[in-house]
């Protein structure tokens, strides 16, 4: 591919990724949300992070044991209110130790 | 003032480190994925910097590959990236009010992690030097893990490889677990959009071949708009 082509590309996926990632931005800051409103996005964060992690957590190391040993082992420092380095540092120790030992 | 806003940043920047950590392999992957399809450094190293989008760009190179065509690329970029929208206007009105020039730099760095991090800090998220310290650190690890894979002959060694990949998982379960402590409306949205996950994962054919970043947006509004209608009320904030 040459150059002039692949700016191009990367140019016009720029703009289609920012305009949603801006406008929202812009447009709704000051404005008073509805209430029904306000309690959505209140939720989003929660569904958003639940459907990121799952299924795609199972498939995100060699094999889905290690990734199930890792995320309970994130899990259980999470629970135990963890600083997030450490609930991270933990997840990626447990998928280390399984694959090592396994 | 200005030093405040300097601490906030860099507060900022201290809670982003897991999502640059997390970044970093996969963006030398990219970088090395995007070298292997003729994308030339500049090129896939300018992709991360402009887009700054994970999936997408892993999607671009892959449809490059096969030969598809630039507009083609772009059109599904935007219908991969559109979920960014949901985030950006749940964001917004948490944000006090901000000069349009701050709310453009922040905008552009909104990711699922960043988003993600940034609504789990209630006493933080009100603060632009803080999101902008959050999404800079993420822009970092990011661009020189594009840069790191572009030049590099080999890639990380595979016990590695697949240790980190559980990296970004792990944190959005540290972000996750916290919040549904105490709060049953927000158990009873996990649980549900567990379900919805699982069905567009494993259910009919017609339901799964639906693209990831479709799937997040429709699961999310369907999922916070029976949250919206079944707890209508906000709840009592138990001592935490």
């Amino acid at each position: 591919m040459q150059d002039s082509q692949g700016l191009l590309l990367v140019l016009g996926m720029a703009v289609v990724t920012y305009l949603p990632r801006l406008l929202p931005m812009l447009l709704l800051s000051t404005d008073k949300l509805p209430s029904f409103l306000k309690r959505f996005f209140d939720f989003v964060p929660y569904a958003v992070l639940t459907t990121l992690i799952f299924p795609e957590i199972l498939f995100s190391t060699a094999q889905p044991a290690s990734a199930i040993a890792g995320g309970l082992i994130a899990f259980g420092l999470a629970y135990c209110g963890q600083n997030l380095f450490f609930v991270v540092v933990g997840g990626i120790g447990g998928v280390f130790l399984w694959e090592l030992l396994f | 003032m200005r030093t405040v806003k300097r601490r906030a940043f860099f507060v900022g920047m201290k809670h982003g480190l897991p999502i640059a950590f997390g970044y970093f392999p996969i963006a030398v992957a990219f970088g090395l994925l995007a070298k292997a399809n003729g994308l030339t450094a500049v090129t896939s190293i300018l992709m991360s910097a402009l887009v700054f989008a994970g999936a997408s760009q892993f999607i671009a190179v892959n449809l490059l590959a096969t030969g598809i065509g630039c507009g083609e690329i772009i059109i599904t970029t935007f219908l991969v990236n559109m979920r960014h929208f949901l985030m950006s206007a749940t964001l917004a009105p948490r944000l006090d009010p901000q000069p349009v020039k701050v709310k453009s730099l922040i905008a552009f760095g909104i990711t699922d992690e960043t988003f993600s991090l940034v609504a789990m800090e209630p006493e933080h998220n009100r603060n632009p030097g803080f999101v902008a310290g959050v999404n800079t650190a993420a822009y970092l690890g990011w661009v020189l893990g594009t840069v790191a894979g572009a030049m590099l002959v080999n890639g990380l060694p595979a016990i590695l490889q697949s240790s980190m990949g559980l990296a970004l998982y792990a944190m959005f379960i540290g972000l996750l677990i916290p919040g549904l402590k105490g709060s049953k409306a927000n158990l009873v949205i996990f649980g549900l959009t567990l379900v919805l996950s699982a069905v567009a994962y494993w259910g009919p054919s017609w339901l799964t071949t639906i693209g990831k970043g479709w799937k997040i947006m429709i699961i999310t509004v369907v999922a916070c708009t029976l949250g919206a209608l079944l707890f209508p009320e906000e709840e009592k904030k138990d001592a935490r």
